[in-house]
């Protein structure tokens, strides 16, 4: 077994073993309190420049099933655990953590005290390092550390959004796990209607085959690449029912936004993040979501000025983690790096509206300074209960609320899903509303 | 929320005496949730009838009433006290019960108090078995297909139409009692005909048999706002089939993904929600091992068990939150104390893993059966904590006591592979051992997965430890080798049987390669935050040492907790707390060694002894450092010590915590045995013992140099001598002549220790005592009838204090631990109690005994003897403390610290008598051991105790009885069966027994004797005869009492064996000595004392 090291850009050197692939990278170095969901976590393309230290020491113990995945493939630059398992034990098991990393080129190490190193990342707040398997002498890492600290993840929401705009149809009736949509967990609101069965279709998941990254992957069957070509809303499903049609921005966004919206019985039309908001309002949307994403929100000028006019639109608007942070930004407020983010499935959120507290699934290392957008503007609706931070917002006058935590989950608790019944009866008060308008004017 | 101002005064229902299913996890939970509500100002009321605990402590609660746990106590204790509330999820099952029937009888309306933490609707709705099946169907949540039956033809019938194998679980009963898994329908019919009679409604639930599937726990907190939270999940090793309080766990859970740990976490969030509960629950779940399918086994609606194991697991202290809700606080209003930054609304993340192994007494009752199913039969439990699971395992294993340390420890090679095969079918407390067998011969993983369910990721962690078993025999002992092995934590001494070197050899080269263990802390967040509680594990992983970190942090000396506080305030201490320094100017460290896992001889009171002895080093100005691995209780509270070491209690595992905090001192006088076998390796490691010097502690245990004390005291003792073997031993029996009492040395609990009358027994004894390595020799005593009495005492070098006399209803011969303790000795002349006094005294110089000591004498004729003298605290301490008012383990402590008796306040010498009696009654679990024999004798076979306290002997008797479940009469039938030479004394008890109403019924040779003293008696054929013979009578459901006494003897005690068993398993009261008949009659016949009175044991002050 041949070693691998982490080069923190403070000059720290842990030695481990390699595993995965041998490749070299720089990426900022954070850490994930999950004790499961690996799986969630390479493939939540959130990661996306950087490496990742699992908290919990065993890592793979139920191996990988491709259903699992969050996107495509993982997106992470590195993985760093304190021991892999010698063998997965579970029921739907494809495949082992090992072949996972090897298949998609992603440096893996074990070994590491990920506990010191955790502290270490909590202490001194997130760094940057480099994870190789070329055993470096003392000088060569002093003179790699100026490049190791000038690293910056850059434009890189434009990396992991899709290239074209799609329909998003998670086959729901196929889906092998329950629950996923979230719990029961005495919602705040009375729910309505509007919670419909899963919309049924022939098309089947939103792997982006398109990505050069691919070229060449075999995929398991179980997760088979389709996109559906048209990049129109389908025809609605003839149940009867109300579907609303969701315009979702990909930021890197995960699946399970899109499912959490298809199982309530939307119909969600991705669009790659350069899309103009002129783009999808031209569509008509009921709706629209802005998605997870890497990176700081800062970097995404472009995507600002887009979300701005989307703000300006009539159009609900439901955005998550950078979602989330650029719909600040783009109403006019500010974010912030925190010292070392918030990264796991144990974070208490209160609703400030309601004071219940909610167990949440968490991936940020920016945040939305409240007190940058003043009161008519939009105001905070979550909150952090261990740090305070900001949330969530409430946009004043707007059908738009946004937050920073991730209610669809995947991995951690489903005690938010809720969010997305509150985002469907939105969209159908609007609906409503503007249809009674029309209708006034008729009159 | 705010907390609810409209509670003042609470009521707090513990769990009563230790039984197997209900153990010390409801003293810490319970002293946990009263310190929690003092903290907030709430006048306590506390009810408990077990003595040995802690939160029965005046120091832990306003009010302490240790009495029996009935109905009708509860309701004098309201009645004197005005309570507004009621807590009752601390209690187990116990207190909910209880909650229940003052609910049901109306009476919680007629006393104007109210239930708190939970109403008596979501008791029912979680207990009842099919409101919690429809509550299950409303919310969709699945459960398995059952039926509550009350009778044994509808469970037959329904059995049919869902098939064998099928579950009974008897509806309100402890550790599933009477429960178990029936193939077909003779089994049905037993295990159903005899769970109906258990359960206290009449009612039991067939279901299908989910055995095999894996078996899943979510502990689940939920505040009056609605706020969910899980505080942490775990998996049994043991899938469903075996309880999971013999099951080994493991936390958190280690085969599932994130989509069925969050399907089922999701589960439990809305169970807790549907069913209302405000506080802690626990939600147990079987989980298909191929699919997604699961299904609701059960539901605690209150802490339990599983909930003390989740908080030592995380740091999250369940019941102090649970207790914090129930006064209407949510949960982000409470602070998490580990990180003192977070809230109680998150939810703990591990970085580690954690292994709880049930400690089972099969080494107790050694006819039992050593198969496990639902009903549970461990005594207690370890838990071990490493970042891998190989080395939390094998800590398990060395923390058990049980002679194992490795997965070498059974023998299982006279087996062939065919028989081995078979073996892994047996679900036992060995099964582990027999997997670790089969993958040495090769077994495959898979293999052995079908034949066990046990999930092969954990077959395959075994197999990973067989692997280095093999390694180490095989393969030069490199540094990456014995890096990898201390890594999973194969002990130094496992390590060097297996190399072929010694001990040290291993030590060295493992100093040579500067591989040593460095500690980690507990702190609920995997370190995403600074967590202020030292709270530690040890690993091998080579990483760095937080312990060491911690230590070298300047400023971190907390002050003292209230506890500590109040304990010294109520031991007479005046000063405030001045740290205490050595001579390096640093403030001295002692290390309090702690008892283990609660086994049958080393109970609760132990942990008792730890804690205030702890407490009392605190208010000396010490640091104090607590070494323990018993998840159940108060001492492994991270805020009781200083700091806390979760670890084996072996020297190996001592040692690592030594060489890191180099203590100026330690104490072992206070862990029972456990600690006292630490004292020879912690003076080779050179730390000093506090108190009693260990030589002199030798001096009481080796029999020539004790003799040599007794004869310079001028005591007198049963003759005998020490032995190595059975020739050696029939010898000295021979020269005493029969009979004689055969027991090992260095042993708690009477372990081992029988009364032979044959050359037969002694054989059959000392092949049982040699079951394992005996290091210490084996004594043989001639055996001597007369009253046994019991002392503890304070001793310092010069003056001794003794608080009072106990004598023990039994005669000599039934152990210590299983005999009804009377305080004050009520039989014994002033002149006696001199002499008793006057021999502790000589005997506490002679054997400089600094701290405490135990004495137990014989008296007989009013000569006095000494059987032994155990210098270290004992299982009487915690009563004695509490029924006298003075508080003995502090004192000792303060001893051992220098001061004197006189100088503490206190007239050396025997202690004025109180004005009231107390009885100890020792409680005991048979019904939950099958085939273990029921009849006392040297061995202690109790598993707890409770407490009767009154002005009068006879009430203070009757509530004992009460207090032990003995509620009579009922049927006015009873059996009596004795012996030829007890047949004198049974005629007087049994015609006091006939005159207040009793039918009496016995087989020949009784009866005659019946008859001829003109006692009606009614004869009736012994079990080999023809029916109707006893058998019928017992299963007839009629008899109140059977009052069998044996023959001493290792081929009579079998003879009434079938009948004791039969009685026990049919929840027929059984009592083996005469002098306990002789007591429960005495009870009986005292009318006056159904009007019970209330005893304030805080108000109790030395006189």
């Amino acid at each position: 077994m041949s070693s691998a090291y982490l080069i923190l850009e403070d000059g720290t050197v842990l030695k481990g073993e390699s595993v995965g692939s041998k490749r070299e990278v720089i990426s900022e170095v954070v850490f994930n309190t999950s004790m499961t969901g690996y799986l969630e976590v390479l493939t939540d393309p959130s990661y996306a420049g950087q490496a990742v230290v699992m908290t919990y020491p065993l890592i793979g113990n139920y191996g990988i099933c491709f259903d699992d995945m969050e996107s495509g493939r993982p997106w992470l630059s590195a993985f760093i655990v304190r021991e892999f398992s010698r063998i997965p034990s579970n029921f739907r098991s494809e495949d082992t953590i090992q072949n996972f990393l090897k298949r998609y080129d992603i440096p893996g190490i074990a070994g590491i005290d990920t506990r010191a190193l955790t502290r270490v990342l909590r202490e001194k707040g997130t760094m940057n390092g480099m994870v190789t398997t070329v055993a470096y002498s003392p000088e060569e890492v002093q003179a790699l550390l100026p490049k190791i600290r000038a690293y910056r993840t850059k434009d890189v929401v434009s990396k992991v959004t899709c290239k074209n705009k799609y329909e998003f149809t998670d086959a729901g009736d196929s889906t092998p796990w329950p629950n996923l949509v979230g719990s029961r967990v005495e919602l705040e609101e009375d729910r309505q209607g509007n919670v419909s069965q899963p919309a049924s279709s022939d098309d089947d998941g939103m792997i982006r085959a398109d990505d050069p990254a691919l070229a060449g992957t075999v995929f398991s069957q179980t997760a088979s690449t389709k996109e559906s070509g048209s990049g129109r809303w389908g025809s609605a499903a003839g149940n009867g029912e109300e579907h609303f049609r969701v315009a979702l921005m990909d930021f890197g966004m995960k699946k399970n936004i899109g499912r959490s919206l298809v199982h309530r019985g939307c119909r969600v039309m991705v669009y790659p993040a350069g899309t103009s908001a002129e783009e999808i309002l031209k569509d008509h949307p009921d709706g629209i979501m802005l998605s997870n994403g890497p990176g700081d929100p800062k970097d995404c000028g472009d995507i600002i000025k887009e979300v701005r006019k989307l703000y300006d639109a009539k159009v609900p608007v439901f955005a998550i983690c950078l979602g989330h942070q650029l719909m600040a930004l783009a109403a006019g407020g500010n974010t912030y790096k925190l010292k070392y983010g918030h990264r796991g499935g144990n974070h208490p959120v209160k609703d400030l509206k309601t004071g219940r507290v909610y167990i949440s699934s968490q991936n940020h290392g920016y945040a939305v300074d409240p007190d940058s957008l003043p009161a008519e503007v939009a105001t905070p609706a979550f909150c952090n209960v261990n740090d305070g931070t900001n949330e969530g917002m409430s946009y004043t006058g707007k059908n738009i609320f946004t937050v920073q935590f991730h209610p669809e989950a995947c991995p951690g608790p489903q005690d938010s899903g809720y969010l997305f019944d509150r985002f469907v009866r939105m969209m159908s008060r609007v609906k409503r509303e503007n249809a009674e308008k029309t209708s006034g004017k008729e009159a | 929320m705010p907390k609810d101002h409209s509670i003042k005064k609470v009521l707090v229902i513990g769990s009563g005496p230790i039984i197997i299913g209900q153990a010390a996890e409801f003293d810490y939970a319970g002293t946990q949730a009263c310190r929690s509500l003092k903290e907030e100002g709430i006048e306590v009321v506390l009810l408990n009838s077990n003595p040995a605990t802690i939160m029965t402590d005046k120091d832990i609660a306003d009010h302490v009433y240790i009495e029996p746990l009935t109905v009708e106590v509860v309701e004098a204790v309201i009645r004197k006290e005005h309570p507004d509330s009621i807590l009752p999820t601390l209690g187990g099952q116990a207190g909910l019960n209880l909650a229940m029937e003052l609910e049901e009888k109306g009476k919680l309306k007629e006393l104007g108090v109210r239930l708190i933490g939970t109403t008596s609707r979501t008791i029912r709705r979680a207990e009842d078995r099919l409101e919690f099946k429809q509550a299950m169907e409303k919310i969709g949540e699945p459960v398995a297909p059952s039926k509550v039956v009350t009778n044994v033809p509808d469970g037959e019938k329904f059995a049919k139409q869902i098939g064998y194998p099928v579950v009974l679980r008897p509806a309100y009963t402890l550790g599933g009692s009477g429960g178990g898994i029936a193939k077909n329908q003779a089994e049905l019919d037993e295990i159903l005909a005899n769970g109906l009679r258990l359960s206290r409604v009449g009612e039991v639930l067939v279901e299908r048999s989910i055995a095999g599937w894996k078996e899943i726990e979510y502990e689940v907190m939920r505040d009056g706002a609605g706020n969910v939270i899980t505080v942490c999940n775990m998996e049994n090793i043991d899938p469903v089939g075996v309880h999971t309080g013999d099951s080994i766990v493991v936390a958190p859970s280690q085969t599932l993904g994130d989509k069925e740990y969050q399907m089922l976490r999701t589960s439990a969030l809305n169970i807790i929600t549907e069913l209302g509960i405000t506080g802690g629950c626990n939600v147990q779940y079987a989980l298909k091992p191929d699919s997604f399918e699961y299904c609701v086994i059960e539901v605690n609606p209150r802490v339990s068990r599983s909930s003390a194991l989740a908080s030592k697991a995380t740091g999250y202290p369940i019941a102090k939150v649970a207790a914090k809700i129930a006064l209407g606080y949510t949960l982000d209003e409470i602070k998490n104390a580990i990180t003192g930054k977070t809230y109680a609304s998150f939810e703990p993340m591990l970085d580690y893993c954690v292994v709880k192994m049930p400690r089972l007494p099969f080494d107790k009752f050694i006819t039992a059966k050593r198969s496990l199913s639902t009903q549970m039969k461990a005594t207690g439990e370890v838990m071990s904590i490493c970042n891998n699971f190989e080395g939390a395992l094998m800590k398990a294993i060395r923390s058990l006591e049980q002679h194992v340390d490795s997965l070498m420890s059974y023998d299982f090679s006279s087996l062939d592979d065919g028989q081995l095969s078979r073996k892994l079918q047996d679900i036992d407390d060995q099964r582990i051992w027999v997997i670790a067998e089969a993958l040495r011969r090769g077994f495959t993983v898979e293999g052995i997965y079908k034949a066990t369910r046990i999930d092969p990721w954990f077959i395959d962690k075994i197999d990973h430890l067989v692997g280095m078993e093999k390694a180490l025999k095989t393969q030069p002992l490199t540094d990456a080798l014995l890096r990898e092995a201390k890594r999973m934590e194969f002990p130094d001494s496992v390590i060097a049987r297996l190399a072929g070197k010694s001990e040290d050899e291993i030590r060295d080269l493992r100093r040579g390669f500067e591989i040593r263990a460095n500690f980690k802390m507990v702190d609920t967040c995997a370190a995403e935050f600074e967590a202020e509680t030292p709270y530690f594990y040890s690993t091998y992983d080579g990483g760095e040492d937080e312990a060491a970190q911690f230590i070298s942090r300047p400023g971190r000396h907390r002050t003292l907790t209230d506890a500590a506080e109040s304990a010294e305030e109520a031991a007479g201490a005046s000063e405030s707390p001045k740290a205490a320094r050595n001579k390096d100017g640093k403030q001295k460290k002692v290390l309090v060694l702690g008892s283990g896992p609660i086994r049958i001889g080393q109970g609760i009171e132990f942990d008792f002894c730890s804690v205030h002895c702890t407490w009392a080093f605190q208010k000396a100005g010490y640091e104090t450092i607590i070494i323990n691995n018993n998840p159940e209780t108060v001492s492994t509270d991270f805020d009781i010590a200083d700091k806390l070491y979760f670890e084996p209690l072996t020297p190996e595992d001592v040692e690592n915590v030594v060489n890191l905090e180099h203590p100026d001192g330690a104490v072992v006088q206070f862990g029972g045995q456990t600690a006292i076998k630490l004292t020879e390796a912690l003076m080779k490691m050179g730390v000093k013992i506090l108190g009693t010097d260990a030589d002199d502690v030798d001096a009481a245990e080796d029999r020539e140099r004790f003799d040599e004390v007794l004869e310079k005291c001028g005591i007198t003792r049963p003759k005998g001598a020490t032995v190595f073997t059975a020739e050696e031993a029939k010898q000295v029996a021979d020269r005493l002549g029969y009979p004689v009492l055969v027991r090992p040395s260095y042993v708690l609990g009477g372990a081992g220790m029988r009364i032979a009358i044959s050359d037969e027994d002694i054989d059959s004894y000392i092949g049982n005592i040699n079951r394992y390595a005996q290091e210490h020799p084996i004594l043989v005593d001639k055996y001597m009838m007369g009253r046994e009495i019991e002392v503890d005492a304070v001793c310092d070098g010069k003056d001794i204090l003794i608080p009072g006399i106990m004598e023990h209803i039994e005669r000599a011969g039934i152990h210590s631990g299983d005999s009804i303790s009377v305080y004050p000795a009520k039989d014994l002349s002033p002149e006696v109690k001199k002499t008793i006094e006057e021999y502790t005294k000589r005997l506490a110089q002679n054997l400089h005994v600094i701290g405490m000591m135990n004495v137990q004498f014989i008296v007989r004729d009013d000569g006095v003897y000494i059987i032994e003298v155990n210098p270290r605290s004992s299982r009487t301490v915690p009563y004695i403390s509490k029924v006298t008012g003075i508080p003995i383990v502090p004192l000792a402590t303060r001893v051992i610290l220098g001061e004197t008796i006189k100088s503490m306040g206190y007239q050396p010498g025997l202690q004025p008598e109180a004005d009231y009696y107390a009885v100890k009654m020792p409680v005991f679990s048979f019904e939950k051991i099958r085939d273990a024999d029921v009849t006392l004798g040297p061995e202690m076979k109790s598993t707890g105790e409770c407490l009767g306290i009154a002005k009068t002997f006879d009430e203070a008797l009757y509530k004992a009885f009460l207090g032990a479940g003995i509620r009579l009469p009922k049927y006015n039938n009873m059996i009596i069966t004795c012996c030829d030479e007890e047949k004198p004394a049974m005629v007087g008890i049994a015609k006091r027994f006939s005159a207040i109403g009793y039918t009496i019924y016995s087989t020949h040779g009784t009866w005659k004797a019946l008859r001829e003293a003109n006692i009606p008696a009614r004869q009736v054929n012994k079990i080999e005869k023809d029916s109707p013979n006893l058998m019928d009578l017992i299963l007839g459901h009629k008899i109140d009492l059977v009052i069998d006494i044996p023959n001493r003897g290792i081929e009579h005690q079998q003879d009434g064996f079938v009948i004791r068993r039969a009685a026990i398993e049919t929840g027929v009261n059984v009592i083996t000595a005469i002098d306990t008949a002789q007591a429960l009659i005495t009870s009986l016949e005292d009318n006056s004392v159904q009007k019970l009175s209330m005893v304030d044991i805080a108000k109790i002050d030395r006189r």
